[in-house]
């Protein structure tokens, strides 16, 4: 079905706010650990889409995640990804682009044996 | 002869119909370019029944009189430090979301019943939009006199019209109302009139309303009262706008039933504002907000999808979900306030032993399992001085723009991730409910204002928190961050021990 709209061209006129090249060359990426729902939300950043996946691991996702108590015992080479709900085996060298990633994309982990506090699933 | 006076209902014909005409140097669709091209049909705007039958004249002698009330009131509320008398100093901190987040949604609804006004051909409802757009000025009004005495001790109120355009959980409710009025003049009438006046309002009002007067804020429950003629009023216009549409013309259903979805689920994710109030912010509690939503909309909403069902229309779509989600929304939205407080522009905390209790008792089938584990861990955190902060960006969601913090229905352990794609971009949902509406209409939710994504791209006043808290005009130590500590708290202490010297 097409646009209810009261002009016929109002599609000429939309402003799609999110385009990639709004983001003065990064691309957004959102990430987002499970069953540790005390962080609310997936979270979100603009990233280069040629920063390393091992380089967004380190500079970005493990910074932010830091705070929670099961952190430190996070196993890396255990943790299991998903980009776009898609099972990935990243590498850890090249690019967030040639892991699949791309603008707006959904990386989210499992980490193996953590369910967080108390192993609830929700903290 | 003196003049014969005229009964109560030629009176009324005599001042509210007649008053339209044919135009004949313009045709009528250019003096009405708005009521067509929603594809509603309407054959016979006569059929417009209105049972209230105010003329004119006797509302401004009416809302005079409730205006004369309601100031005196207030000012002997100012005189007599009523702010002082409320039940604890985490109270202000509902009235702040209801000035940053509802008050600002009284003046849209005043523009959007008087765009409504102007472009409705009939004369019944346009009487009927018209009031109601005065109605709802009054309303801004009123709040934001009854609130400006707090604002005279507490943060946090004084940049609420900046604050509404601009701060990042605000969006939720602007965006729902920029929605409303930027759709077609029947549209608006569905969304607000009846979705939101007659379906939900009671999810709204009567939380606030009966938490100002469990907490001793006289003040509220004053402009409360002064407010209900014209909600009953505005209910009825909602009802009147369903039966007429779906009278009026077969082909009105299936339009009108996609808005009733629509706007209930649109009108659901507002309210989790209001869910969380009830739950965590009120120092004496009314109810749950899973009673509330039990009494007001499983029962009460019920017997009025029982009713409309004579004309075809179904109940809401995805209103299970809703129902199922009453478990969860204010658990899931207060952590989200919590862990975002230094964003926030009014003060949080974490639930004492006894609200805990009370929590597990309003909901015996999930707190204790999912939630009181995460208030104990971030209180644990709290003593050992780690204070647990989210220190990056939510993704929102497109549709509502809350940060997507749900779960999926039935498993409260997932968060819910819906996306869709629309001229090679991705777009996320919180929900099937807002991923249905972002799907029917791609080309006015792809133009979303997201704030985290606005951020990003450098319109929100620089790439800090700093930066971004600034260009929000918030006060940062005051306006933001725990209850404890605050200069809030500080004043409200300062007068209780006054009060307990004066009493010993
Ligand atoms: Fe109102
Ligand atoms: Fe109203
Ligand atoms: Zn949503």
């Amino acid at each position: 079905m097409g646009v209810v709209s009261l002009k016929p061209d109002y599609e000429q006129h939309i402003e799609i706010r999110d385009r990639l090249e709004n983001f003065h060359g990064n691309q957004i990426v959102y990430l987002h650990w499970e069953e540790h729902l005390s962080f609310c939300a997936a979270i979100c950043f603009p990233l280069p889409p040629d920063m390393p996946f091992g380089a967004m691991v380190e500079n970005v996702l493990k910074p932010h995640y830091a705070a929670h108590p099961d952190f430190e015992k996070v196993d890396w080479a255990a943790v299991k990804w998903t980009v776009d709900n898609t099972e990935i085996t990243p590498d850890m060298e090249t690019s967030l682009a040639d892991n699949g990633v791309g603008h707006k994309s959904l990386i989210r982990f499992w980490t193996p044996g953590l369910h967080g506090y108390k192993s609830v699933g929700t903290c | 002869m003196a003049a014969k006076k005229l009964g109560l209902k030629q009176r009324y014909a005599l001042m509210t119909r007649g008053l339209d005409w044919e135009t004949t140097y313009q045709p009528m669709d250019e003096v009405f370019p708005f009521d067509k091209f929603e594809g509603i049909k309407i054959t016979d705007w006569s059929k417009w029944e209105d049972p209230f039958r105010l003329t004119m004249d006797n509302y401004w002698k009416f809302q005079a009189e409730k205006e004369r009330k309601l100031y005196a009131v207030l000012d002997s509320f100012a005189q007599n430090n009523g702010q002082m008398g409320v039940s604890d100093a985490k109270y202000v901190n509902a009235i702040k979301l209801f000035l940053t987040g509802v008050s600002p949604l009284e003046y849209q609804a005043h523009r959007g019943f008087a765009h409504a006004g102007r472009h409705l051909r009939g004369v019944g409802p346009r009487v009927a939009a018209q009031m109601q757009s005065l109605d709802e000025l009054r309303h801004v009004q009123t709040q934001v006199h009854t609130i400006s005495q707090y604002n005279k001790y507490f943060d946090g109120f004084a940049e609420f019209r900046h604050m509404h355009d601009r701060v990042w959980y605000l969006s939720v409710p602007k965006s729902f109302f920029d929605d409303a009025r930027s759709a077609g003049p029947f549209e608006y009438m569905v969304a607000i009139g009846f979705a939101f006046e007659y379906v939900l309002t009671n999810l709204l009002f009567v939380p606030f309303m009966s938490g100002a007067a469990y907490n001793g804020d006289m003040a509220t429950v004053t402009f409360g009262f002064s407010a209900q003629s014209d909600e009953s009023r505005h209910m009825t216009l909602g009802i009147e706008v369903i039966k007429f549409l779906l009278e009026q013309h077969p082909d009105n259903l299936p339009i009108v039933q996609k808005w009733v979805d629509k706007w209930f689920w649109r009108g659901h994710r507002v309210l989790g504002l209001v869910a969380m109030m009830m739950d965590y912010m009120l120092p004496k509690k009314v109810m749950s907000w899973k009673e509330a939503w039990e009494i007001y909309f499983t029962e009460a909403g019920g017997a009025l999808f029982q009713d409309l069902e004579r004309y075809g229309l179904r109940v809401p779509k995805y209103a299970d979900v809703a129902t199922a989600e009453a478990e969860h929304m204010s658990h899931q939205n207060w952590s989200i306030f919590y862990q975002y407080t230094h964003a926030a522009g009014f003060h949080t905390w974490l639930p004492s032993d006894e609200e805990m209790d009370w929590l597990s008792e309003k909901y015996p089938n999930t707190f204790d399992k999912y939630y009181r584990p995460r208030y104990e861990m971030w209180r644990e955190m709290e003593k050992d001085g780690k204070r647990f902060y989210n220190n990056a960006l939510p993704q929102l969601c497109t549709t509502c723009q809350i940060p997507m913090g749900y779960t999926e229905p039935g498993d409260p352990t997932t968060i819910a991730f819906r996306s869709s794609e629309y001229k090679g971009d991705r777009y996320h949902f919180c929900s099937d409910g807002c991923k249905d509406i972002f799907d029917n209409e791609p080309e006015k939710f792809s133009q979303s204002w997201l704030p985290v994504h606005q951020i990003f791209q450098g319109n929100c006043g620089g790439a800090t928190v700093p930066d971004v808290l600034a260009w929000y005009n918030m006060n940062v130590g005051a306006d933001n961050m725990d209850q404890a500590g605050s200069p809030d708290q500080k004043i409200w202490d300062a007068w209780k021990t006054k009060q307990e010297k004066v009493a010993g």
